[in-house]
């Protein structure tokens, strides 16, 4: 709309409802939770027994000096790295056999992916638990290994989520990238053929600097997602695996706050985790703005 | 490669991709004693709906997926409609904070909102003795967290949308003496359709989805529970009725299923034009 007296208030009119969501549902409780991660907030406190104490960054101390946060902590960033890394790899791939096929393959395609997409992601996990269940699942079944639990032993139980996690979000992936390289004019892909380029010359020098701002946006939000995934997890390794050895940062939160009535250390790792994707965010802006996008 | 071994091998990948839902169905529909034995067969010869009726009556299923349902198509009219407001107001105006407001709005789509919950627990709590509605073991407290967390994503993505509308029709509305309300609705609105049905998919499936916040809420009032609770009901250690988890699971899954087909090519045309924008 062109300038005209009186834009702000409109605007301002316009936006009001959606601020004062904002405000109310995550600014204020963002405020909140950084707030009690100063305290020493458990069940008494809560239910009024016991005067709130003022830890300052006690919690966070606690947290540092605790082997088990970073044990989570490289938990959690391990099995997103390889759950991002296996997203991107299998719905690239697939994003590209899916421009090699005639329509009626490709339809068949998407319409798994769409399957997959569409599952919810407590579905998901029970669909998988009993299709790797140790005396009834077909897989085990198939291999021959009737009776062997995918969920007792530590790495075979992140395996299995990361694989599920994999399953249910490579078609975002998939459906997004085989857009960016439908909207890649011909013209452009022929002028190389022309210049003599090979496919393999042709994807790298042409068809991938057009996708990089598409890609960046994949595989950010893929980092988002796969860091904080806790469904998949709470459900499939029944709240962090045998002895909490499955646990991610977010389960972790959810246990100390919510089983242990531990709310301050709860909170103070959910402070954490945020810090640690506004960094993941501000890396986000960087690689927008380098790619030419204007805000 | 010849383009028959490609497709042959893209057809065997869709196959594997799909075979959980395949197989989630096909245990829906076997009699219980298939279903429990060690050398499960991929096909059944003698379906049933037992499993279907164990989780409409005994878990009473039906109650549950209503309560999903308005949950989900709550938050998606109130986020379309709010989205749709805030990204007009964000691409169409110049004002002084917009840059400030688009860059916090990008950063709180970073919060990992499941970090919030215990704020949000002990808001809940509070309100609960104001407007019981949207407190505690109410589902009303379900469609504000799951409204609060899809406008962020929902305004960024409407906002190409809008973007992508030439000012030249606002400015011949404007000269055929329509007023900016009436281009709002008239003509901006219906023009941003695929991006409001992308942006409506993405809000329906993450209230619809949502495990946390439906546990963390909905404490003790079992008849306001949603579907991926319920459905974890039926998960007891050693005595797992999987027909009937199996039923509830393509109970749950086909609305979406359906929701997603129906929208299939506005959703992609929906992503790759927010990509591009």
């Amino acid at each position: 709309m062109n300038a005209r007296k009186g834009d702000g208030r409109i605007a301002y009119a316009l936006l009001a409802p959606a601020l004062l969501v904002l405000v109310g549902l995550m600014g204020y409780p963002i405020y909140q939770l950084v707030l009690i991660s100063l305290f020493d907030y458990g069940q008494e406190q809560v239910s009024g027994g016991a005067p709130l104490i003022f830890l300052g960054v006690g919690n966070y101390a606690t947290l540092l000096s605790d082997a088990k946060f970073w044990s989570v902590l490289g938990q959690t960033l391990g099995f997103a790295a390889v759950c991002v890394v296996g997203t991107l790899l299998v719905g690239a791939t697939l994003a590209v056999l899916a421009t090699r096929v005639r329509t009626w393959a490709r339809t068949v395609l998407f319409l798994a992916a769409l399957g997959a997409w569409a599952t919810p992601a407590v579905a998901g996990s029970t669909i998988w638990l009993f299709l790797f269940d140790a005396n009834f699942g077909f897989v085990n079944e198939l291999l021959g290994t009737t009776g062997f639990s995918w969920t007792f032993d530590k790495w075979t139980a992140f395996g299995l989520v990361a694989a599920q996690v994999i399953w249910c979000s490579f078609p975002f992936v998939m459906v997004t990238l085989y857009a960016g390289i439908k909207a890649i004019p011909g013209e452009v892909i022929e002028a190389a053929a022309l210049d003599g380029a090979s496919t393999f010359r042709t994807a790298r020098s042409v068809i991938l600097p057009l996708l990089r701002p598409i890609l960046i946006v994949v595989t950010i939000q893929s980092i988002i997602w796969d860091f904080k995934v806790f469904t998949q997890i709470y459900v499939m390794t029944n709240g962090g695996g045998i002895a909490g050895r499955n646990l991610v940062l977010n389960v972790y939160a959810y246990q100390q706050a919510f089983a242990a009535s531990e709310y301050g250390l709860g909170a103070a790792i959910g402070v954490v985790m945020t810090a640690l994707l506004l960094v993941v965010t501000l890396g986000y802006l960087r690689a927008l703005r380098k790619s030419g996008e204007e805000l | 490669m010849k383009r028959g071994v490609v497709e042959a091998v893209t057809v065997v990948i869709a196959a594997v991709v799909a075979f959980p839902l395949y197989w989630m169905v096909l245990t829906a529909l076997k009699p219980e004693a298939e279903v429990i034995t060690a050398d499960p067969r991929p096909w059944t010869l003698t379906p049933t709906l037992d499993s279907f009726t164990r989780a409409l009556t005994v878990q009473s299923f039906g109650r549950y997926l209503v309560n999903s349902l308005v949950v989900a198509l709550v938050v998606v009219l109130l986020s379309l409609l709010i989205s749709f407001l805030a990204a007009t107001a964000l691409t169409r105006f110049r004002f002084r904070t917009r840059t400030t407001l688009l860059i916090m709005l990008l950063i709180v789509q970073m919060v990992p909102v499941e970090a919030l919950t215990i704020p949000l627990f002990f808001m809940m709590k509070s309100v609960r003795d104001v407007v019981p509605v949207f407190g505690l073991n109410h589902l009303g407290s379900l469609v504000l967290v799951h409204l609060a967390f899809s406008l962020p994503f929902s305004i960024w993505m409407l906002r190409g949308f809008v973007a992508a509308v030439p000012v030249e029709l606002e400015e011949a509305a404007t000269l055929d003496g329509a007023s900016r309300f009436r281009f709002l609705w008239q003509v901006l609105f219906p023009l941003v359709a695929p991006g409001l049905v992308a942006t409506s998919v993405l809000a329906f499936i993450h209230a619809w989805n949502d495990f946390l916040f439906a546990k963390t809420f909905i404490i003790s009032a079992a008849e306001n529970q949603t579907l991926p609770l319920a459905l974890q009901v039926f998960v007891k250690p050693d005595q797992n009725d999987w027909g009937a988890i199996m039923a509830g699971s393509t109970l749950m899954t086909i609305p979406v299923l359906l929701f997603f087909i129906v929208v299939q090519r506005r959703l992609v045309a929906g992503l790759a034009g927010a990509v591009k924008a």
